[in-house]
């Protein structure tokens, strides 16, 4: 029998990890809800943040913050390239060449940097003090970076609904084809929407790598759990999404200390099949 | 027509005498690389019988995975031969379809929708195989017991040449379904299916039964090719044989080539696994990721400015000037 303590230990340890998640699930999902496209290589793009802000802070010696900043711009110049030189070529594309051409960047970036950094786990360390709850050891890192992933997230939602640019994005959002004919320009509203969606992936790099070490393959560690969310959650929906996080993150985190970190995430998959057959607008979604 | 057919059957003859050409040294290799290219076409063959209606599945990991654990477990543990584990293998993968194909039918998952459901269960099927370690070695990766000797019973054989031509006949048999498929009726219901589900049920096209069918018949020879690698390569390993990473692999083959055509899946498939070999040679063990990293840019370029595939691509422009050279 497990401890009760070991599943209290868990149940704290996924909600903080849903915080991150939910982030990673919330840049994806604005990008999947505006273009309408899956970037595959998402996480991807998060795992080279991670290595940049390992270099400024680990290697050349900067604060941590400046660290986070730069990631928050290479992740939005990500953004805009990736939109730019991938995705501009094959709006009108069939489904699966989309699918296709951002999976083909996934496989750059991975090897790109098996390349450049080799395979080693490379991790920020960060002297921080030990916080215990209830005889629950708690990582201080996971509680900085669950608050500020939820600051992020409040930022997001107050650009989207509070700015002009980010009405827009909403309105495309919800029908790409009357937009234009209010006289809109998808191409700009597409444009910020990927540099947002890039910077938020800067945010959740800059806070992951305070808590897990960064390699190639971190990419596909974390991104299907992603697409995952941003399904579960319902497209577009971003409450849904944030949501869908904290059941995954839970989800995995108790299963993984009653059985094995691998049932944990295959218990997570089965969850997310069964959701789409019974609620395939998401969870939050109306019956319909 | 009839030049065609003249083209294929000497391009036959060239295949079933090609591991006799003497090329010194490079032989061994060059035999390698092409039972690769048979079982991994025959493998994006299977693929795109499901991928031209629509039906995007990004998890056909789970059926190689599947098909391949299970052959080498029952060989392994039991000593059953590959042969009638070959059988079970696919009758367990005909189930998992049926599992994942008959819900989705019913629930109208498709597109996007479908691709995630199916990337899903490869990675379930992937982490299954790592979760049960003390069976199938984990991550690590399971070792096909060696019979010790050539052996048709286990399916074993020092010559690779023997391989080659079990490898050959696969392909040419995948070919064969391929065209079966498409001279079949359930073409043009899969065709009606994948415009508009709606329209095809008002005019009596048993819908779940055309899109179950097609994914079984998919999924079991999905299964097929994969025994057939692990055999070749008597090895099996979670992360070469399910999960995304090769799941990714057969679509982007398969697409690269072509996928509404019966050689496009091949064509892709060659190109792909050359290239790869080619990068791999020519970079060996200096730059690691080198020879992947290209493959990616690549991939992504052949997508933008290739959308049809390359088969596809040459085949429309001799379809464009072949009536032209008529009226000419």
């Amino acid at each position: 029998m497990i401890e009760p303590v070991f599943l209290a230990e868990a149940a704290v340890n996924g909600l903080l990890l849903g915080g991150v998640l939910a982030l990673l699930a919330l840049g994806l999902n604005l990008i999947f809800g505006v273009i309408d496209i899956v970037w595959i290589a998402y996480v991807d793009l998060v795992m080279i943040c991670m290595y940049a802000v390992y270099f400024v802070v680990q290697v050349y010696g900067w604060p941590i913050w400046v660290g986070g900043l730069a990631s928050v711009a290479l992740g939005a110049l990500l953004g805009v390239l990736v939109h730019l030189l991938i995705i501009t070529p094959i709006l009108t594309s069939a489904p699966v060449n989309q699918l296709l051409a951002t999976g083909g960047l996934l496989f750059f970036l991975q090897s790109f940097a098996t390349f450049l950094w080799t395979t080693d786990h490379r991790s920020v360390r960060l002297a921080l003090p030990r916080l215990e709850l209830f005889d629950m050891p708690i990582s201080v890192a996971r509680l900085i970076a669950f608050a500020l992933s939820i600051l992020a997230m409040l930022g997001l939602y107050l650009f989207l609904s509070r700015t002009y640019i980010g009405t827009a994005i909403r309105a495309v959002s919800q029908d790409r084809e009357a937009m234009a004919l209010m006289g809109a320009n998808p191409q700009r509203v597409y444009l910020v929407t990927s540099a947002v969606g890039g910077a938020m992936a800067g945010v959740a790099a800059a806070l992951l790598i305070i808590q897990y070490a960064v390699h190639p393959f971190f990419g596909a560690a974390f991104g299907p759990i992603t697409f995952m969310i941003c399904v579960l959650g319902g497209l577009g929906n971003m409450v849904g999404a944030f949501v869908a996080s904290f059941i995954m993150s839970e989800v995995i985190a108790v299963s993984g200390v009653i059985w094995s970190t691998e049932m944990g995430y295959v218990i997570a998959f089965v969850v997310f099949i069964v959701m789409i057959f019974v609620r395939p607008g998401g969870i939050l979604a109306k019956r319909g | 027509m009839t030049g065609a057919r003249a083209l294929g059957l000497l391009g036959l003859v060239a295949l079933a005498v090609a591991p006799y050409v003497p090329i010194g040294v490079m032989r061994e290799y060059t035999i390698h690389v092409l039972v690769q290219i048979f079982i991994w076409s025959f493998i994006g063959g299977a693929w795109s019988l499901m991928g031209r209606f629509g039906l995007t599945s990004l998890g056909h990991g789970a059926f190689l995975g599947l098909g391949a654990y299970t052959s080498t477990l029952l060989w392994n543990f039991f000593g059953l031969t590959p042969w009638l584990g070959a059988v079970a293998a696919m009758a367990l993968t005909a189930g998992l379809a049926v599992i994942v194909a008959y819900p989705c039918s019913r629930f109208q998952v498709v597109g996007h929708y479908f691709g995630l459901v199916t990337l899903a269960v490869g990675e379930v099927v992937r982490l299954l195989i790592i979760a049960e370690r003390d069976w199938t070695g984990g991550s690590l990766g399971l070792t096909v017991k060696a019979a010790g000797h050539d052996s048709l019973l286990a399916v074993q054989f020092a010559d690779k040449r023997v391989f080659y031509y079990l490898a050959l006949g696969l392909w040419l048999a995948g070919l064969y379904v391929w065209v079966r498929v498409d001279r079949s009726m359930a073409r043009s219901a899969m065709e009606a299916i994948g415009e508009d589900e709606t329209a095809a049920a008002s005019v009596g096209i048993h819908v779940t039964r055309f899109k179950v069918g097609i994914t079984v018949l998919s999924a079991v020879l999905t299964a097929a090719g994969g025994i057939a690698y692990a055999q070749y390569i008597s090895y099996v390993n979670p992360d070469t044989l399910a999960g995304i990473g090769v799941s990714l692999r057969i679509v982007f083959a398969v697409v690269l080539g072509g996928m509404y055509s019966l050689l496009g899946p091949t064509v892709g498939t060659a190109l792909t696994i050359a290239l790869a070999e080619y990068l791999r040679v020519l970079f060996g063990l200096k730059f690691i990721g080198m020879a992947e990293t290209i493959y990616g840019l690549l991939l992504v370029l052949f997508i933008i400015f290739l959308p049809a595939g390359i088969y596809g691509t040459v085949r429309q422009l001799v379809g464009r000037r072949r009536p032209t050279a008529v009226a000419a």
